[in-house]
């Protein structure tokens, strides 16, 4: 029973951590439809660092300084040139396809080889990483809801007109939460295949970015409920490695599709009772 | 001419994209450039090549530019290009004993049917009960695919052997092919009909206009007495079946039978063709033309290099971020717009 919530706990935290990252950019106005293809180059760039110098905790730096030209071109074409986010992002998670398994297959091959990553250092189960995910939900609540900072950087999401009126630089703004985001996918990526997995293999992120995106507005833009919206789907995706191990008459599909059958189906359930940031993936143009 | 400028702009844009990501690589650039170019026109094969992987990106494409215009985000081509063809496939599964020339054209028209329903759902959802479409097409996607993966694996397998297939379709239900020696096959002809047509409904029909207008301006349609809603399920809904139809022409143009690989991404790939032909269901037509044939060629590059075939996604995404740029660049020519609606 423990170990199988701690389990629950390991895969829980990719998905907790970058879904609270997009918490913060989407208060901001932005949605980051590219999360999946940041997640899936960090969790490239940080297996290779591990690999390579032998420490998973490089290969955490490594991914993060992965997400500076991403973070730059992304947002360069969304905040500066007022360009829709939803394109962009999608663009952005090609090029990530493209860019990991493309160096993917010139590094090891077009064969299936199983990659042995050196993982993060665990106790009793659970990875620093684990920890540091439970902690930032508090602080990055409070963050955006106590502190000055959050107040703007939720005006900027909602009327941005207004935070404009009161001096501060939406666009400024809106470049810091997507920062944050943008580390929170770094350190998402990396906790899949130096954390979780263990290993790197094509494309390995499944889905889990945009499952992130989706848990955000489960979680009505609180990132205490995101989090609880993450261990439902986290269980949800425990579930079809507990299948593996005992059998069961439904087909082994149902297990893998269950993640997205939850998320989607909270969605469906919660409804339209939440309501997003007003200016959610809106350009704000200041030359008005 | 301003928009021939455009276009050459565009081309430019998307060949430079091509030679950095080769050079980035480190491919040799120019018998790179010179084997995909082989590989995509140069023999009666390779120009069939090209057309055959034109024709699905061209269809599912023009699914895009329909939801798109109406302001609907549909990422979930993939989803609705498998529920197109497993749609079809359990056509045949249930009526086997159909005439094989009405069992073809049923395939095709129950394929666009499973899709236009399958995207529907999501327009519905969005409407109903405020799930994003963004979001709900993208979890639909991996749905549909493990549903593809249970039913070939389940109760459309095929009857004799032990493949995770579904059975063959005879070959008389198939779409016609023009030649034995390539894959060449009447779809190109369909989607690129489909192309005038969906030009023609979009441009110069009630509905067509509707949609544009939704997609433009919400506050403009809701004042002159159009339901956005109810524009934007019926945009779905052709959306989705012109993916499903993409599918059910894969389904019967090509293996005739559905492996859990049916679909080589077709959907997903779509929506870059859709969006450098700038949303315009004629401007699909070169720009799905470019992308069949650069998959030709990179298939074929893939031969001499290890990784020739991924690296499509990234030239397809870095294309489109150049695109997005040079659309900025632009605008900024142009007088600037008062976007009234960004501010309210």
């Amino acid at each position: 029973m423990i170990e199988s919530l701690i389990s629950v706990l390991l895969f829980t935290t990719p998905l907790a951590i970058a879904a609270v990252g997009e918490t913060v950019n989407q208060r901001a106005g932005q949605i980051n439809i590219g999360l999946e293809g940041m997640m899936l180059v960090a969790a490239y760039v940080a297996a290779i660092v591990a690999i390579e110098t032998g420490s998973p905790v490089l290969g955490i730096g490594a991914a993060i300084a992965a997400m500076i030209p991403l973070w730059l071109i992304q947002n360069f074409l969304t905040i500066q040139a007022g360009r829709d986010q939803v394109v962009v992002g999608t663009a952005l998670n090609l090029c990530a396809i493209g860019l990991t398994s493309t160096l993917y297959q010139m590094r090891f091959g077009q064969s299936g080889q199983l990659l042995s990553v050196p993982q993060l250092p665990r106790w009793g189960g659970i990875d620093g990483m684990v920890l540091f995910g439970l902690l930032l939900v508090p602080v990055l609540g409070w963050w955006l809801f106590r502190s000055r900072w959050g107040l703007v950087l939720r005006a900027a999401g909602e009327y941005p007109d207004s935070v404009r009126s009161s001096g501060f630089s939406v666009a400024r703004i809106r470049w810091e939460a997507a920062a944050v985001g943008a580390v929170m996918a770094a350190l998402a990526g990396a906790h899949l295949s130096i954390g979780v997995g263990g290993t790197f293999v094509q494309e390995m992120t499944s889905g889990r970015g945009f499952v992130a995106v989706a848990l955000v507005s489960f979680g009505r833009w609180r990132p205490a409920w995101v989090l609880a919206a993450c261990l439902l789907v986290g269980g949800a995706e425990f579930l079809k490695f507990y299948y593996q191990v005992r059998q069961t008459a439904l087909p082994y599909q149902l297990f893998l599709a269950l993640p997205y059958l939850v998320a989607l189906g909270v969605l469906v359930i919660v409804g339209k009772n939440s309501r997003a940031p007003a200016a959610l993936a809106q350009p704000f143009r200041s030359n008005q | 001419m301003n928009s021939v400028v455009r276009f050459v702009a565009v081309a430019l844009g998307l060949l430079l994209t091509l030679c950095l990501t080769l050079v980035i690589f480190g491919l040799p650039l120019g018998p790179s450039l010179s084997r995909i170019a082989t590989g995509a026109f140069g023999s009666e094969a390779g120009i069939a090549r090209s057309l055959v992987r034109m024709t699905p990106l061209l269809l599912a494409g023009l699914g895009m530019v329909l939801a798109w215009r109406a302001g609907m985000y549909n990422i979930g081509g993939e989803g609705q290009f498998i529920v197109g063809g497993l749609t079809g496939a359990t056509l045949y599964k249930l009526a086997p004993g159909l005439p094989p020339a009405l069992l073809g054209i049923s395939i095709l028209v129950v394929s666009a049917v499973g899709g236009a329903l399958y995207a529907a759902l999501a327009g519905w959802l969005q409407i109903s009960r405020g799930v994003q479409v963004v979001i709900s097409t993208i979890l639909l996607n991996f749905i549909a695919l493990h549903l593809l993966d249970y039913c070939v694996n389940g109760p459309l397998r095929e009857q004799a052997g032990q493949n995770p297939l579904t059975d063959r379709l005879p070959d008389l239900a198939m779409l016609a092919k023009f030649s034995v020696r390539t894959d060449l096959h009447a779809g190109i002809f369909l989607a690129i009909i489909t192309a005038l047509l969906v030009f023609g409904f979009l441009f110069f029909t009630s509905p067509g206009f509707k949609i544009r207008l939704v997609g433009e301006n919400q506050r403009a349609a809701r004042a002159n007495g159009i339901s956005p809603e109810r524009v934007q399920i019926l945009a779905m809904a052709l959306s989705g079946a012109l993916c499903g139809l993409a599918g059910g022409v894969e389904y019967t143009a090509l293996a005739g039978q559905l492996g859990r690989s049916f679909s080589e991404n077709w959907g997903f790939l779509a929506i870059p063709v859709a969006l450098l032909g700038g949303l315009h269901p004629l401007g699909l037509i070169p720009s799905s033309l470019y992308f069949g044939a650069l998959l030709a060629g990179t298939d074929y590059l893939s031969r001499f290099s290890v990784g020739g075939k991924s690296i499509i996604y990234l030239i397809q995404g870095a294309a489109v971020l150049v695109f997005m740029g040079l659309q900025r660049w632009f605008d900024q020519k142009q007088p600037v717009v008062l976007d009234e609606e960004a501010r309210t």
